[in-house]
């Protein structure tokens, strides 16, 4: 018994010893900013910078190898804490956040076949280039929201992605994975934006949408250093975008939006204070 | 019974519903008021148009030329005028550019007609003349003839199969082709057989076509080849599954037929291949069965290229009841039409009309482990898993259950008893790995 005792205690310790050794010899040495980094950053390993994750993240930064900038979903606040740990000066650039460029809903935008297939934009978009008659419009189908990793879209109950401009961080990942590229980075400040995206003539919009845009130029007559219209579609030159808002009572389609006036219909994002858009008219 | 004939392993027995049109002879249909010809007839780069609106041309004229390597070329399927080069509705669901062409009525054919010199000419002139007269894959891949007949040497084939199984429910183009132009099957199997220097050649038919497999008989012992009977069951008209019925060799992972010495030709290829090659008229109509509930009257019928599908329809006394789907190909692999629209090009087998009572549309449940795609499998896959994967994003894990060795013969689909979308999410995830492959 005492035997057995004393010989697996001397094998601990023993085993205890040269581990002990072997970590101060082979110790990796971490950078201590590379960790003070890591709690800099928000930690939702988006990818958005490019890199697998927050902790690659902070050791491309401590190594010299990234930009402070590039971590868009953390804000200027971050991007500023970062710049503070490295000790170097850093401008973030104008924060930008991502828009859902269409309101053609169920309701409003007309299918071209019964789709019956998995919930999956970019599935349903290998079907004869996706079932709505609109080759630009929001499916619906919610391949965006599965993949934004801050909770910032809803479908709406009518079939339609809507961004919240609150919870958006401009980690471009929806972007990405859009199949019909009608979502778009837009500067966080506009808050006025053309939500369509048909490049068709509007004679041909009109017959499938009701809430698209017909390139009727009224929005161009109205503020004409804000819009322009090329190939049938308007949109705001954000560049010039504080005039841009006189026109939205006059687009005939409704089809600009200002988001200080609320989301688009059925959302709950801004506490459920959504503007059907004949409330915008009014 | 099913012990007796050759065969794979999985599969399962749809309802054949080949009845309506199985003993019907195949009719010429009249020429339509205008033909659309896309020029994107086969799989590969599409032809680049070499008239002009408002040309006169003749049947069998070249208007598309081949462009890149896996490309042929398209020609006039009549003689008219060229209305209009365009973007058009195309069986793909795409809108791509099509030449229109309106019919002068007369059929004038271009003189290139009446050449029989297919004895003399050496493999290499047959390959040629192969690739002239535009011939693809009939069985509905369309794939370029001349690139599949012209295996590297170092890949020599030692078995030409010739695929007359049509496992497809409703389709009996094959069928008539078979027993009515059994002659003319043999003859372009024999030009197959030439170029590739093959030893032996089978024709695969399935036991359910007893007047065909007769036909095919009288005509392939004089020829040399052999027919063998198959077993009736979906999908023994499968390449792979073809080759394993026919040889027992089986296509190793990601390799083609040709790594094992084994080339599948469809029948109407072969009979394609003569006629193109004796008459010199170019591919310029194919047989297409037009059947289901959805039409009045069942029929096989010889269509030129580019003739929209609602003329087809027409000529077989309409639509009956209240038309809800129309399928080009059979209801296993058929792809849904948007519309009548879209022209008979020579991936289309057969038409199917389906009406709103013919479509059984089952909310999705969950899956319930009961493993009959799994069983049905034709590739031996496990569908589900598969599917589950792709759905969740996970393409890695996706293509590490072999997503890629998918057929999409849709067997997984039809017999889940919880009506899961499998084979669209399996080919989802196909998609997904080859863009993913591209990227790299």
């Amino acid at each position: 018994m005492l035997a057995a005792i004393l010989s697996l205690g001397g094998i601990g310790l023993i085993a205890a010893i040269i581990l002990g050794l072997a970590a101060k010899k082979f110790a990796v040495e971490v950078d201590p900013r590379e960790l003070a980094l890591l709690d800099a950053l928000p930690g939702a390993n988006c990818g958005a910078c490019g890199y697998p994750g927050c902790s690659g993240f902070a050791r491309a930064l401590a190594e010299g190898r990234a930009d402070p900038a590039d971590c868009t979903p953390g804000g200027k606040e971050t991007v500023a804490e970062i710049a503070r740990i490295l000790g170097v000066a850093a401008t973030s650039p104008e924060p930008r956040i991502a828009v859902v460029l269409c309101q053609g809903d169920r309701n409003r935008a007309a299918d071209k076949y019964r789709y019956l297939g998995i919930e999956d934009c970019n599935a349903a978009q290998k079907l004869a280039e996706g079932p709505k008659q609109c080759p630009g419009g929001c499916l619906g189908l919610g391949s965006c929201r599965r993949v934004c990793p801050f909770g910032a879209i809803e479908i709406t109950p009518a079939g339609l992605a809507v961004i919240s401009r609150e919870l958006c961080t401009g980690c471009t990942k929806c972007v990405a994975v859009c199949p019909r590229e009608v979502i778009r980075m837009t500067p966080a400040a506009a808050e006025v934006h053309v939500l369509c995206n048909s490049h068709d003539k509007g004679a041909v919009v009109r017959k499938y949408c009701s809430i698209g845009c017909i390139a009727c130029h009224i929005c161009h007559k109205a503020a004409p250093q804000a819009y322009v219209i090329e190939d049938f579609l308007a949109r705001v030159d954000y560049a010039q975008g504080a005039a841009a808002a006189a026109a939205v009572d006059k687009c005939p389609t409704k089809c600009i939006r200002d988001f200080a006036r609320g989301y688009p219909e059925g959302c709950t994002f801004g506490g459920g204070a959504c503007a059907a858009p004949s409330d915008v008219a009014a | 019974m099913t012990k007796k004939y050759k065969t794979f392993r999985g599969g399962l027995h749809p309802p054949e519903n080949k009845a309506g049109s199985a003993h019907k002879p195949i009719e010429d249909c009249p020429l339509p008021a205008e033909l659309v010809i896309p020029l994107s007839l086969h799989v590969g780069v599409p032809a680049e148009v070499c008239v002009a609106p408002g040309e006169q041309v003749l049947k069998g004229q070249m208007i598309g030329r081949a462009r890149g390597l896996v490309s042929v070329p398209v020609h006039a399927s009549t003689s008219g005028e060229v209305i209009a080069v365009e973007p058009r509705p195309h069986p793909s669901g795409k809108v791509l550019e099509a030449v229109v062409l309106r019919p002068d009525g007369a059929d004038t054919p271009c003189d290139r007609v009446g050449e029989d010199q297919v004895h003399d000419w050496s493999a290499t002139e047959l390959l040629e003349r192969i690739r002239e007269a535009g011939i693809v894959g009939l069985g509905g891949a369309t794939f370029p003839a001349h690139i599949k007949l012209s295996p590297p040497p170092q890949k020599p084939i030692d078995v030409l199969i010739i695929n007359g199984a049509e496992c497809e429910p409703y389709l009996t183009a094959d069928h008539r082709l078979m027993v009515e132009q059994a002659e003319q099957v043999v003859r372009g199997s024999d030009i197959f057989r030439r170029v590739l220097g093959a030893k032996r050649v089978c024709v695969g038919i399935e036991s359910n076509k007893p007047d065909a497999i007769q036909a095919m008989r009288r005509a392939c012992t004089a020829a040399g080849m052999e027919v063998v009977v198959l077993a009736t069951k979906y999908p023994q008209g499968a390449e792979k599954q073809l080759i394993f019925a026919l040889t027992g060799r089986e296509v190793p992972r990601g390799a083609l037929p040709m790594d094992i010495g084994a080339l599948v030709q469809n029948v109407g290829t072969a009979a394609a291949t003569a006629e193109a090659l004796s008459s010199g008229m170019p591919l310029i109509e194919r047989v297409v069965t037009v059947a289901g509930p959805g039409v009045a009257e069942a029929k096989n019928l010889r269509v030129r290229i580019g003739t929209p599908l609602a003329h087809l329809v027409d000529y077989c006394g309409g639509i009956r009841g209240n038309l809800a789907k129309v399928l080009v190909g059979g209801p296993m692999m058929g792809a849904a039409q948007l519309g009548l629209d879209v022209p008979v090009v020579p991936a289309t087998s057969g038409v199917l009309l389906l009406r709103e009572e013919d479509l059984v549309l089952r909310p999705e449940g969950p899956c319930i482990r009961c493993g009959r795609c799994v069983q049905v499998c034709p590739s031996r896959l496990c569908p589900t898993t598969i599917a589950a994967y792709a759905r969740l994003g996970r393409m890695d894990e996706a293509k590490d259950y072999n997503a890629m060795d998918c057929i999409e013969c849709g067997s997984c689909s039809y017999t889940c008893p919880s009506a899961i979308p499998l084979v669209q999410s399996i080919r989802h995830a196909k998609a997904s790995i080859l863009a993913q492959r591209k990227k790299h």
